[in-house]
């Protein structure tokens, strides 16, 4: 821990009201960590929350009714897997009787359609299914979870059978990313609505597995080809949202809109983060809404506080024309790889430490991709492969 | 799978199941919403998405905003042929 950021928590931050930020738009609900896939990429912490210490439903109630009163338009309902819970319809049905767009992310091995039904007539809104690829086997190797995609095609047609919007998550690195058109052609065959063809971004456990991830610089500009014609082609038919890896990019992601000014995330024990990430970040004290008020927690944490705005900015961020553009990138990035939060998110081309980063993760690339270190956690629901 | 929708007088527009045209109360504010998307809306897109429902047409929508604004329905037809294309690019309108 760097010694200025021991002595944040005494300096006068900044409040959201006093940066001019409104209350957030979304609110991401990591409903459990308990999975029943173990993807190498997982956005997770690498410290698991248990079980034990999940907020119950009646807590998720109360965050739901402060989240709508602050203004809120969206939940999404996520994890690990959120379909874990055996309350997730009577959450659903509090969201959607508070008027918050409902939408689930989930992977779908444990759905069955009497639940999809259910879920539906409660007033879920949108159903994002995540893909690990288009081929079967290489599928449930990278989720770690035989018959899985399978199931998953099965649970898409669940989905539509009962009218719930469809969106297919389709995480893409270099051992998928040949089959990109393949993921576009089965979101049209699965009649979704949307596709989300998301590179991997590497923090978290995902950062663990790069080696085995990176695309090439080749691949993923044939890949940002192949999106961008589509994109013309299926115009008003599938909306096709894309991220690249930012390892690759000139500029660094505008990550959650800046640190703390549109959304927030809170993880099964009912902490209040910035990000899904940000635990990633050691010096961080997370305010809890089993003590405070949601709203009081967006004001004044520290937590959200600390890397609101530009005040926090070092060198070429502070004197950089992109500031508020960008927000400085990604602060759990800037951690992993630089090992001081507050530093310019080394994807963007002006860090310093850009070039050796970029480099070695394009090394990496080209060489064979490593064994997955894959993730284990929860109840065992079928046999690892 | 959808035929990318033409906006015209005779079309009758309607949200998607995904797509939500909702009154947020805490911030008095009509928004669009679908997934992972909030489209803010000036008054005069408030006032033409209040009268989509699937049963109306373009057409009609204008001329209803035509005498509610006193303006000739040709100009507003235009602002709403324009508005609705535009989210239906985007996935938010069909018919």
């Amino acid at each position: 821990m760097k010694s200025d950021e021991l002595k944040s928590g005494s300096k006068q931050l900044k409040t959201a009201s006093e940066h001019g930020i409104q209350a957030p738009l979304a609110l991401l609900a990591e409903l459990s960590h308990r999975c029943p896939l173990q993807c190498p990429y997982c956005s997770n912490p690498v410290q698991l929350e248990k079980k034990t210490g999940e907020l119950t439903t009646d807590e998720w109630k109360s965050v739901i009714d402060q989240a709508v009163d602050m203004g809120m338009h969206q939940i999404h309902l996520s994890g690990g897997e959120p379909t874990v819970r055996h309350d997730l319809e009577d959450i659903v049905e509090h969201c959607t009787v508070k008027g918050l767009y409902t939408n689930l992310i989930t992977s779908g091995v444990l759905l069955n359609p009497d639940r999809l039904k259910k879920l539906e007539k409660l007033g879920l809104e949108h159903v994002q299914l995540s893909f690990q690829d288009t081929d079967n086997e290489n599928a449930d190797r990278i989720g770690g979870y035989k018959g899985g995609h399978a199931k998953k095609l099965e649970v898409a047609k669940w989905v539509r059978e009962v009218e719930l919007p469809l969106t297919c998550n389709c995480v893409v690195h270099r051992q998928n990313i040949d089959n990109l058109e393949n993921f576009i052609q089965m979101a049209l065959d699965l009649d979704a609505e949307r596709v989300e063809i998301a590179q991997v971004q590497y923090y978290g456990w995902a950062l663990k597995n790069r080696a085995a991830f990176i695309p090439t610089p080749e691949q993923l500009d044939h890949a940002t080809e192949i999106v961008e014609k589509a994109r013309i082609d299926l115009k008003g038919k599938l909306v096709i949202d894309y991220v690249i890896p930012d390892y690759y990019a000139k500029h660094p992601k505008n990550c959650m809109g800046g640190w703390g000014r549109r959304f927030l995330n809170m993880n099964p024990k009912g902490e209040v983060l910035p990000c899904h990430a940000a635990e990633t970040i050691p010096h961080l004290k997370f305010d809890n809404v089993r003590e405070k008020s949601l709203k009081w927690i967006w004001e004044n944490s520290e937590a959200f506080n600390l890397y609101r705005g530009t005040d926090w900015m070092p060198d070429p961020c502070k004197s950089c024309d992109r500031k508020e553009i960008d927000w400085g990138g990604c602060r759990c990035q800037a951690m992993a790889l630089t090992g001081d939060a507050k530093n310019t998110d080394p994807a963007c081309s002006i860090s310093p430490l850009h070039k050796e980063i970029f480099a070695m993760a394009a090394e990496e690339a080209r060489r064979a991709p490593p064994e997955f270190i894959y993730r284990r956690y929860g109840v065992r629901f079928n046999s690892p492969i | 799978m959808k035929d990318i929708l033409k906006i015209n007088e005779s079309v009758k527009p309607k949200f998607p199941k995904h797509v939500r045209f909702r009154h947020n109360k805490a911030r008095d504010e009509w928004v669009v919403l679908a997934p992972e998307r909030l489209v803010k809306l000036d008054p005069v897109a408030v006032e033409i998405l209040k009268l989509v429902d699937g049963k109306v047409s373009v057409g009609e929508i204008s001329a209803d905003l035509s005498k509610k604004f006193n303006a000739p329905k040709e100009v507003i037809m235009k602002d709403v042929i324009e508005m609705l294309q535009e989210l239906s690019d985007k996935g938010f309108i069909e018919e």
